[in-house]
């Protein structure tokens, strides 16, 4: 029996998972997909906001807000990657300066700290290769840049050392309302039955099936589609900080951005789709992002791409998040029409989920083992030439080279697979090491990381998948045994 | 710490002649390093027939013609270090590497040659739509699973790009009992060799689709299929209505080759964009002086053959070096991919220490057929043609030579003041064009 | 009886039509050289192929010891070859050139290792 069953293991089911372990709760998060951080979380602009675009007084600007400044503790105590840039929003002609101000004046409203109005002269010494078009800009020195399932992965394991419990592969199909009286819920998935008191609804672009499932209240989230391409890190440099155009009627508009591994992101558009799993990518979406990029930073080689990917944004209908206690069903609180800023609202979305928890008479006694802490993840690439020396000494593991692109070491992979809520997949490590993720994309190194794979998890290499289910790699071994007995017995020994 | 008069980063089959020839060239103390677990490099799994056709007059299988080679360094008592990456390549020619054995490794060279050869270009390099399943692998890593791990990547199977290792692959695939549906070339014309096209498509009716590409990738989890379509000739772009959806668990992608250059740049060694490989002279000598480069890390060749003679000039020249350090000569000529031609290699040539005879390495933008093909030398006097000659095809997937005399370009050179910039531009000009400027 | 080819001898890839006649090629049109002329005579009367593939291994770096033909064998053998070739197994060490299999199917070309590969362990 559960305190709570999140449902949803994306950032934002994560991070409420990881608030909800400060407590002495029984909680538990059930996903679909084989890990965490699969849905928006994996396919996103990899941002924290400043806070100053969303509308004043929505719930947007306010988690926004309080979100923010959030990610400096957080990122230290979950040892992960974050850096603030800054961000800049820029006028591309002279008209788009007075949209510079509106925003400039949204963002004093929505209390966001640190922004300043830049002239053509500030912009071209903070971004040396910005559009000979850019006039002015409005900066933004709180933004900055994370990579979002490092963090999400960061926030689920913190979570898990913390007590928490994830299922994998774990659709939920059901949900029984009970009548009054504890337990109130029964959570059904393939293969699980769980009983709880309270339910969260983090379930992304299908939050709307999992209220309508627990006969809570009805909206509609709208998949909306973005597309992005991930360039190589000699094209990292090109952009400092956050590069935003100013917003028109059909969106936020394509932005630049570094990545915090150094690689640089174009994206995204927006379009309206039906098909909440397609995460497929167009030609002429593509085409459009380049092209929407290139107005800010013409400089990029496009050329250099080396991914491209979409990610779903789950368009609530009032275009707010709705954070709130269902009004049909007690217990159901949903976390759900988390759009951007979603992954900097993160923290505050969590803390707010927890205060509606408690207001529902969820008590929240805190755990005095909490520990806030995750241990650090080894990076090979990122130590000196003394510690690489320790390391490998220590564990010659360390000594092999992996994957040739991004310097990830056996010693990594194996660590990642090890790692409380391991990587059980390529994509798995992948996101965990980076093994896979550079310029060749796996080529090299995939067979070898399969290999350890099926080595630490004792699989036979045709069961190590791409990213669970059916997403398997090799259709079988060569010489298919059916075919070695039809003439096995007789030709043995030809040596 | 470690000091090598050279060390040679790659096993390959252009590592291994440089380590060979540099020995033969009076340096003896020579480190082979190579990340793999045995030297050969890509040829290991090359097991089709094909190699050495010019090298040794034989036909020869990929581990075959890397065994000659092995032997060779082994015979000599080259030390090679394997399992062992090199991390950085220093412009004062400190090499960083490391393996499980030795750790970290610190090694000096007098000279370097870099020897790393290239890597596929993927899906994201070329713009494939889509969803992002299992099921999607490039021609060489298939090629490693089939003919040495001994795994299958899939049954049914769609390849993209009609190089040589795309129908090597068909063929290699079909052996092994997958079915290969179809290879769809982007182009009007196939890069790859009329006899792969005949033995590894015609020989299992597979039918070869000119003007083709893959416009989508379908399939959640495992690749479901792809959409095809057919592209104008003249835009590259798919033409709207000839898309057709074909079911498939795997697309192969044989897409091209790109030098890998990662230690290159590290150690600041000047890059072409078009080879993108480093910039090297008629020795294969880089940028970087002491630091030579040969095969495909410099430009990607079709013939194990070429890289091997690349190799081997690489590993003579560094061990020129070796025995009397001194940088290059100032007389330098460019080269230059004039009309019809995409480069040129090498991109400087050294006049006063080139060999007898130089190889000039190029490649055509389009076929050409009965076409002439002009080599001049532009100096501060005016053009003078070096040669001409009439060939009966040229496609750009096959690397085109010219040899040039060292006493023909002192004869076009002249009294010729050094100071002048001089050019030696490879053409194929129009039918009719005056190249006689 | 006719027969249309493409000949391999370079990259013209010209094609070429044969004019077969009780077992004889009797004349080769569409060759713009020798090569096509023999080729074609060749690939008509009596096509062969050189066949490389792998076999399983035991004790070795790898499962799989790469192979070939001595020398090329009839086309049409080539999928009984590696039929028979899917029941052998053989245990490092290999010798390179080593004959893995005489006389492969009466064809007259023996089997061989293409590579030396070590015993393990």
């Amino acid at each position: 029996m559960y305190d709570v069953v999140v449902i949803g293991g994306g950032v934002i089911g994560c991070s409420i998972a990881r608030e909800l372990s400060r407590y002495a709760l029984r909680v538990c998060v059930v996903e679909k997909e084989a890990d965490v951080g699969c849905g928006t979380s994996k396919a996103n602009s990899a941002i924290i906001h400043a806070g100053y675009d969303a509308a004043p007084g929505s719930l947007k600007a306010k988690l926004n807000v309080e979100g923010n400044p959030l990610f400096t503790e957080l990122c230290q105590d979950l040892a992960v990657p974050f850096k603030r840039t800054g961000s800049i929003v820029v006028a591309l002609d002279e008209k788009e300066v007075a949209d510079l101000e509106a925003l400039y004046e949204r963002g004093r409203k929505n209390r966001v700290p640190g922004l300043r109005l830049l002239d053509q002269t500030a912009l071209r010494a903070l971004e040396p290769h910005i559009s000979d078009q850019a006039v002015a800009a409005l900066y933004a020195e709180t933004a900055g840049i994370i990579c979002p399932f490092t963090l999400t992965i960061a926030l689920a394991e913190n979570a898990y050392a913390n007590g928490v419990e994830f299922f994998f592969n774990a659709e939920v199909k059901k949900v029984y309302a009970l009548r009054p009286g504890a337990p109130r819920f029964l959570v059904k998935t393939d293969h699980l039955c769980l009983e709880t008191r309270y339910i969260v609804n983090a379930a992304g672009v299908h939050a709307d099936n999992i209220s309508r499932l627990a006969g809570g209240d009805s909206f509609y989230l709208t998949p909306r589609r973005g597309e992005y391409c991930l360039l190589d890190k000699d094209q990292g440099s090109l952009a400092r900080t956050v590069i935003f155009q100013v917003p028109t009627k059909m969106g936020k508009g394509v932005l630049v951005a570094p990545t915090i591994e150094g690689n640089l992101l174009i994206g995204p558009n927006a379009h309206n789709i039906e098909d909440k799993e397609d995460t497929g990518t167009t030609a002429a979406g593509l085409a459009e992002i380049i092209a929407g990029a290139k107005r800010a930073l013409p400089s990029f080689d496009a050329q250099k791409t080396i991914t491209s990917f979409a990610g779903l944004r789950a368009v609530p209908p009032q275009r707010d998040f709705l954070i709130y206690a269902d009004s049909k069903v007690k217990g159901l609180i949903h976390a759900a029409g988390i759009e951007s800023p979603g992954l900097t609202a993160a923290p505050a979305v969590a803390k707010l989920v927890r205060e509606i928890l408690a207001a529902d008479g969820l008590k929240c006694k805190p755990k005095r083992n909490f520990n806030p802490q995750r241990p650090p993840v080894i990076r090979f690439s990122d130590l000196s030439f003394e510690e690489q020396s320790k390391l490998v000494r220590r564990d010659p593991s360390y000594g092999r080279i992996i994957c040739r692109c991004e310097t990830v070491t056996e010693g990594e992979i194996i660590a990642a697979i090890r790692r409380p809520l391991g990587a059980r997949d390529l994509d798995g490590v992948k996101r965990r090491t980076r093994a896979g993720m550079g310029r060749c994309q796996g080529g090299f190194c995939s067979p070898r990381v399969m290999e350890i794979l099926a080595r630490e998890l004792k699989l036979p290499l045709t069961q190590v998948t791409k990213q669970g289910g059916s997403s398997y790699l090799l259709a079988g071994p060569t010489k298919a045994p059916e075919e070695t007995g039809k003439k096995g017995a007789t030709n043995n020994g030809s040596l | 710490m470690e000091a090598y008069d050279l060390v040679v980063i790659g096993a390959g089959p252009a590592g291994l002649a440089a380590a060979v020839a540099a020995y033969e060239a009076g340096v003896k103390k020579i480190l082979l390093i190579e990340r793999d677990r045995e030297p050969g490099g890509i040829l290991e799994q090359c097991i089709h027939n094909g190699f050495g056709l010019f090298y040794f007059g034989e036909d020869l299988t990929g581990p075959e013609y890397a065994a000659r080679f092995i032997q060779r360094v082994q015979e000599r008592g080259i030390a090679i270090k394997l399992n062992t990456m090199v991390l950085e390549v220093t412009p004062d020619k400190w090499i960083i590497a490391v393996n499980k054995a030795d750790g970290l490794l610190k090694i000096k060279a007098k000279a370097v040659v870099l020897a790393m050869g290239c890597r596929e270009r993927t899906r994201g390099a070329i713009f494939i739509p889509g969803t992002r399943p299992a099921g999607v692998i490039t021609a060489g890593t298939a090629q490693r699973f089939v003919n040495m791990e001994g795994y299958l990547p899939g049954k049914e199977v769609v390849i993209l790009g009609s190089g040589d290792i795309g129908l090597i692959m068909a063929r290699r695939l079909t052996l092994e009992g997958a079915k290969v549906k179809m290879v769809l070339e982007l182009l009007p014309y196939s890069s790859g060799l009329t006899r792969n096209i005949v033995q590894c498509l015609q020989d299992f009716g597979i039918p070869l689709l000119f003007n083709h590409t893959v416009v989508a990738i379908h399939g959640r989890q495992r690749i479901t299929g792809v959409t095809i379509a057919e592209v104008d000739p003249a835009t590259k772009k798919p033409k709207p209505g000839t898309e057709r959806l074909v079911s498939c668990d795997t697309l192969l992608l044989s897409v091209g080759l790109i030098p890998e250059n990662e230690l290159s740049r590290q150690a600041g060694i000047a890059l072409d964009p078009v080879t993108k490989g480093p910039v090297v002279d008629d020795g294969m000598a880089t940028s970087v002086e002491g630091i030579f480069a040969g095969g495909n890390v410099v430009h990607v060749h079709d013939l194990v053959d070429n890289v091997t003679r690349e190799g081997e000039i690489a590993g003579r020249s560094a061990a020129r070096y070796i025995l009397n350090p001194k940088p290059a000569p100032s007389l330098k000529i460019n080269t230059k991919a004039g009309a019809g031609v995409t480069y040129v290699v090498p991109q400087l040539i050294h006049p006063q220490q080139m060999a007898e005879e130089l190889v000039l390495s190029f490649r055509v933008n389009q076929v050409f057929k009965d076409q002439k093909l002009v080599v001049a030398l532009a100096t501060g006097q005016g053009h003078k043609i070096l040669g001409t000659k009439k060939r009966m095809i040229m496609v750009p997937g096959e690397m085109q030579e010219f040899k040039v005399k060292k006493e023909d370009l002192w004869a076009a050179l002249g009294q010729e003041d050094s100071s002048s910039p001089l050019e030696l531009t490879v053409s194929v000009p129009e039918e009719g064009e005056d190249h006689d400027v | 009886m006719y027969r249309e080819l493409i000949c391999i001898g370079c990259p013209m890839g010209c094609p070429l039509t044969v004019t077969v006649e009780e077992g004889k090629v009797t004349a080769v049109s569409g060759n713009i050289c020798r090569k096509g002329k023999e080729y074609a005579e060749a690939e008509c009367l009596n096509p062969t192929r050189t066949l490389t593939t792998t076999v399983k291994i035991k004790n070795a770096m790898y499962p799989l010891l790469s192979v070939r033909t001595s020398k090329p064998i009839p086309k049409d053998q080539i999928e009984a070859c590696l039929q028979y070739l899917c029941g052998i197994t053989v245990e490092a060490p290999v010798t390179i050139g080593q004959v893995i299999v005489e006389d492969v199917l009466q064809t007259g070309a023996d089997i061989i290792a293409t590579k030396s590969m070590a015993r393990q362990r």
